[in-house]
C-alpha cells in the first residue's frame, strides 16, 4: 500500500521551518521591489506633470515628494531600484549562461547586496 | 516542412507566433535602463525640493530631456512586462483579467503623461 502512512510524512519544502537559501530571498525580494516601485513611477510622473501644469501646482507636489511621508518612500524606492538594478545586472549576466552554479550564484548574490548598498548610497550623495 | 498536421495547420493552431519576444523585451528594456537609471536619478532627485524655476532649467536641457524621456518609455515598458508576469502568477479568473487590463492601459498613459510633461517643460510652452 502506497498510502499507509499519508498525513504523518514531513511536506516538503515545510515553508514556515525551511531555511530559505539567499538566492530565494533575493529572488521573491526582486519581484518585490519591482512591484512597489509602480509607486514611486507614479509620483515621478505626478511631479513631471505638475512642473508641467503652473509654479503653484508644483510646489504642492513637490511639497507632498519632500514631506517626510514623501521622502520615506522615495527613500525607499531608491532602496528598491539600487537593489533591482544590482540584481537585474546578475539575472543578465546567467542570461549568458554565466555564473550559474551554486557557489558562483551566493557569491554574485553577496556582492550584488554590497553594491546595491553602496550604489543607493553613492546616489542619495549624488542627490542631496 | 511544418511539423504541424494539416488538420492543425488549417485550424490555425500551433504556437502563437510570439514564443520568446516577452521574455526578449524584458531583457533589451532592462539592458537599457542600466545607464538610463542612473543618469535619470541624478538630476531628478537633485531637483527634488529645489523649485519650479531650477527644474524648468535643468529640463530645457536637451540632454536631461531626452535621458528623461528615454527613461519614461524604457521604465514604464519594463514595469508593464514585469506587473504582468507578477499579476499572471498569483491573480487568476477574471479579477487576473482585470488586472491585466488595467495594468496594460495605466501603464500606457502614464508613460505618455511623463512623455508629455517633459516636452512641455523641454519646449518651454
Amino acid at each position: 500500500m502506497a498510502d499507509v502512512n499519508r498525513g504523518n510524512r514531513p511536506l516538503s519544502p515545510h515553508a514556515t521551518i525551511y531555511r530559505w537559501p539567499l538566492n530565494a530571498i533575493m529572488s521573491i525580494l526582486h519581484r518585490i521591489t519591482g512591484t512597489a516601485m509602480a509607486l514611486g513611477a507614479v509620483l515621478v510622473v505626478w511631479w513631471f506633470l505638475a512642473a508641467a501644469t503652473s509654479a503653484e501646482y508644483f510646489a504642492t507636489v513637490d511639497g507632498v515628494l519632500t514631506s517626510w511621508i514623501g521622502d520615506l518612500v522615495l527613500f525607499l524606492s531608491l532602496l528598491a531600484l539600487s537593489y533591482h538594478l544590482m540584481n537585474g545586472v546578475r539575472h543578465l549576466i546567467w542570461d549568458t549562461g554565466a555564473g550559474f552554479d551554486n557557489e558562483s550564484t551566493q557569491q554574485s548574490g553577496i556582492i550584488g547586496l554590497v553594491l546595491a548598498v553602496v550604489i543607493a548610497a553613492l546616489l542619495l550623495a549624488a542627490t542631496w | 516542412m511544418s511539423i504541424l498536421t494539416s488538420y492543425k495547420r488549417v485550424a490555425g493552431l500551433g504556437s502563437a507566433k510570439e514564443g520568446t519576444h516577452h521574455w526578449w523585451m524584458q531583457r533589451l528594456t532592462a539592458i537599457a535602463l542600466v545607464p538610463l537609471t542612473i543618469f535619470f536619478v541624478v538630476p531628478f532627485g537633485s531637483n527634488l525640493g529645489a523649485g519650479h524655476d531650477a527644474v524648468v532649467e535643468t529640463y530645457t536641457n536637451p540632454w536631461n530631456a531626452v535621458i528623461a524621456i528615454l527613461f519614461i518609455i524604457t521604465a514604464f515598458y519594463h514595469l508593464m512586462m514585469g506587473l504582468q508576469v507578477v499579476i499572471e502568477d498569483y491573480v487568476h479568473g477574471k479579477a487576473g483579467v482585470v488586472l491585466l487590463i488595467a495594468n496594460t492601459l495605466l501603464c500606457w498613459a502614464l508613460a505618455i503623461a511623463g512623455v508629455f510633461a517633459v516636452v512641455k517643460i523641454a519646449l518651454g510652452a
